[in-house]
């Protein structure tokens, strides 16, 4: 790492959305010729920060300077003049084009017109071979694998002459040698001169790649660590602060019943791999880790919306065959999905008939409809979860995100549920809905209903939770009860941080 | 008072307000609008057997529009209505012919097109073919197949069973119409009524959401294509009724009007909106322009391009009405 001067800051940066500030005061200080790890939590910060850097977002306060000059960003164009590449989870390249061509889209070789592919493909074999690709120019991107696809993206990086290159999660899909590849890689360019950027949640990777880390909570800049004072349980602790425990109201007297929900060795041979997990009548019990930890598809597994290749289910004792939701929710399961507004919400039908979606059949006069008890549903709900419609005729798209987040879950409690499952209950929801959310979670456990809640709120499954399972890369790797429940033990069971804790489990 | 900010609901409820009683009226002043129009442009078009004309004229198209619907507020669509109803049409005409099966012409042309209708969903709905697809295919296979069941000839029979359907009364109103009606009624009452009209709409709302929600989406799927080829199918017996007589070419060019009459209606090719209401709006409009152009002496190729241009006005009207009250 060198000590000249360095060459990106961002300093003072605040990010504002509406009334919300995704970033309130960050500043960020990187020099050529060293990894610099961004850290934090779901939301913390970091894709924005970054974002900005690229210009895909522009800063509502703050000043970036390179090389000690001033710069503004405005738009993509910028952030490529100053030399900032920046290497999304999700692959931009066109699959039906070659290598050669997308390292040259938008910038392509003429000759009168006429573009010189074979120009284009020797100055991209210059770069292919600096990086050791094992692929040609020529060849088309869809046939590549992702980790190739990748060395793509770096190389047109390099081809742009990028002097800061900013990697957002690199790894989540590739197999250990390719990330055995990849690093050598970074550390070739590294000394090369360049400065990279490299966000990850996995403390193997960051202690393996970086000279220094710096950790975002809550869009605000905690500090940053040399490679020399790195340790895991700093970093979680700065990624972590402390929790805020007022919205909860957690009532610790409710008695835990019977079983109701036992899985053993869940797997879908894909995003699950080992899925053991249970849940008691009155419990809510958390469901906790990283995403892409196939926290939600184990819950999809549960309710029929995928296809177990293995292991077992039991509902209060009896073993559950089932293959498809409505099965599921005529056993008396209920699945507040995690994207209301992809998997959940009719969102031109009305407030009323989303509400009774799940109930008309049982309700029905041999399939005609039952209005009158249909209403009484829809109208109670409204009523308890607080829902402010003028009435229920109004199309539930027009809702606020609060909103329509109670609305799904009234779908659900009209079901009589036994087991309910919610995956982010209170994603994009305002704190007024949410303390209602968290209250009728409560009455649901008082009235016997065991409910397993996916969150990536550590303050929400701390305060929210009886018991606390911790997934990791597709497998269940700890129970956490009682006083174990802390967020810097869910943290270092989620990332793989190897610190064994008092009152923890890992299996 | 009108209410704040809501999108066209895709099952409007009757309620007294300024806003919601603009959505429920719908196309409907499209409508007078041109009843109006032609009433004053010629003498003929404003009397009672003009009009008695007009709305026996819709029928079949209402028939077929009223099955169309049901597969467009799905997102899909059916382009083989017209081939159907000539092949049903055919069949039931050979079926009259035939010395021991006479009788049965009408439950083989609704069986018949019931069968077609079922293919189409079973290839959409669990072979996953692109509707377009799957009714294109269908489209021009059965058109073949009207044609070999008729071998190449008209086939014709003044001495149908079934004779009442196309040119018989019910009082003073053609069966063809109180046939039109009655569908009308019964597929209003399945989409408003039943759980079977709700996960319809669920299904064209959004399919993902339906199927998290216990729907089962391919059964749903089916049951919409069968209806639109049962449709299809009462659609020929009402053809070759009126016709006595049915060939290979008939019902060519049908499933356009149908779809039209839909989408006049208001109903959405994205699927999760629409009502069958205003596909017989739609359906009345249409027939309503055919008859009063060709009272006026319109030649048939100018009525063409003028109800093609209505249709194109009539749709960007609704939409412009139904954004303007979009919600925020």
């Amino acid at each position: 790492m060198s000590d000249k001067q360095p060459i990106l800051e961002m300093r003072n940066i605040a990010k504002r959305f509406g009334q919300f500030y995704a970033l309130k005061d960050v500043s960020l200080t990187v020099y050529p010729g060293e990894v610099h790890s961004l850290m934090g939590e779901n939301g913390a910060g970091k894709s924005t920060l970054m974002k900005i850097l690229a210009g895909a977002y522009t800063a509502t306060a703050g000043e970036i300077f390179i090389d000690g000059n001033a710069y503004t960003i405005n738009g993509p164009k910028d952030a490529l003049n100053a030399g900032i590449t920046l290497i999304y989870q999700e692959i931009n390249l066109a699959p039906n084009l070659t290598v050669a061509e997308n390292i040259f889209l938008g910038s392509e070789i003429t000759r009168k017109g006429m573009v010189n592919r074979q120009k284009m493909e020797e100055e991209t074999q210059i770069v292919l071979d600096r990086l050791a690709a094992r692929f040609k120019a020529s060849a088309k991107v869809s046939s590549l694998s992702i980790a190739e696809q990748q060395q793509v993206e770096i190389a047109r990086a390099l081809h742009r002459n990028s002097r800061v290159l900013v990697m957002d999660e690199p790894t989540a899909a590739l197999s250990s040698r390719e990330t055995d590849r990849l690093f050598e890689l970074i550390k070739q360019l590294r000394s090369e001169g360049l400065a990279i950027i490299y966000i990850s949640h996995r403390m193997a990777e960051i202690y393996e790649l970086s000279d220094r880390v710096s950790v975002l909570r809550d869009g605000q800049y905690i500090g940053s660590l040399m490679r020399s004072e790195l340790s895991a349980s700093e970093l979680v602790r700065m990624m972590v602060g402390r929790p805020l425990n007022d919205l909860f109201n957690k009532d610790r007297s409710i008695a835990k019943g019977e079983m109701v929900l036992e899985c053993h060795d869940l797997t879908d041979n894909d995003k699950v791999l080992s899925g053991t997990l249970d849940v008691r009548a009155g419990e809510i019990v958390g469901l906790s880790g990283l995403v892409g930890a196939g926290r939600s598809e184990l819950a999809q597994l549960i309710f029929g919306a995928r296809k177990i290749a293995s292991g077992n289910i039991k509902l209060k004792g009896k073993p559950l065959e089932i293959t498809n939701p409505r099965d599921a929710i005529d056993c008396g399961i209920g699945f507040l999905t995690e994207n209301r507004k992809e998997q959940g919400l009719f969102l031109e039908m009305t407030v009323h008939d989303n509400i009774v979606m799940a109930t008309i059949e049982r309700d029905s006069f041999h399939g005609v409809l039952n209005e009158q008890k249909n209403r009484a549903i829809s109208n109670t709900a409204i009523k308890t979860l607080n829902i402010r419609v003028p009435h229920s005729q109004v199309a539930a798209g027009s809702l606020s995100g609060g909103n329509q987040q109670k609305l799904l879950i009234s779908r659900w409690v009209a079901i009589h549920p036994k087991l309910l499952i919610l995956d982010e209950p209170t994603r994009g929801v305002d704190v007024g809905a949410k303390s209602e959310i968290y209250r009728m979670m409560t009455d649901m456990a008082r009235k016997g209903v065991a409910i397993l809640m996916i969150s990536s709120e550590l303050p929400e499954i701390v305060g929210m939770s009886d018991r606390v399972y911790v997934m990791r890369a597709g497998s269940i790797v700890g129970e956490l009860d009682g006083e174990a429940i802390t967020q810097e033990n869910i943290m270092e069971l989620a990332t793989g941080a190897t610190h064994h804790m008092a009152g923890a489990e890992v299996a | 008072m009108s209410t704040p900010n809501t999108n066209a609901a895709s099952r409007p409820e009757k309620k007294f307000t300024l806003h919601s009683v603009i959505q429920s009226v719908g196309i409907l002043p499209v409508l007078i609008l041109i009843f109006i129009g032609f009433s004053l442009m010629t003498p003929n078009f404003a009397t009672e057997s003009n009009i008695m004309n007009i709305v026996r004229q819709s029928s079949i198209n209402t028939v077929l529009a009223a099955g169309m619907t049901f597969v467009i507020i799905t997102g899909g669509i059916d382009l083989s209505v017209g081939s159907i109803l000539g092949a049903t049409a055919v069949m039931a005409m050979v079926t009259s012919l035939s010395p021991e099966l006479g009788l049965l012409s009408i439950p083989v042309a609704l069986m018949g097109g019931l069968l077609m209708g079922t293919l189409n969903g079973v290839m959409v709905a669990y072979v996953g073919l692109p509707p377009f697809i799957a009714t294109l295919g269908t489209y021009t296979a059965l058109r073949g197949a009207a044609y070999l069941l008729a071998d190449g000839t008209t086939v014709i029979n003044n001495n149908i069973s079934f004779e009442w359907i196309g040119n018989a009364y019910l009082g003073p109103i053609p069966w063809l119409v109180v046939i039109g009606f009655v569908v009308i009624g019964i597929c209003w009452f399945i989409l408003r009524k039943t759980t079977l009209g709700m996960h319809v709409y669920a299904v064209g709302g959004n399919a993902n959401a339906a199927r998290l929600t216990g729907i089962k989406v391919g059964m749903v799927l089916t049951f919409v294509y069968a209806m639109s080829g049962l449709m299809a199918g009462l659609g020929g017996i009402m053809s070759a009724s009126r016709l006595y007589s049915a060939n290979g070419n008939l019902g060519v060019g049908y499933e356009l009007d149908a779809i039209a009459a839909v989408v006049l209606g208001g109903t959405s090719l994205s699927g999760g909106i629409g009502t069958i209401t205003g596909t017989l709006i739609g359906a009345l409009i249409i027939a309503a322009m055919n008859n009063g152009m060709t009272l006026m002496g319109v030649s048939y190729f100018w009525q063409l391009v003028i109800k093609g241009c209505v249709i194109i006005i009539a749709v960007l009207i609704d939409k412009y009405r139904t954004r303007k009250h979009a919600g925020a």
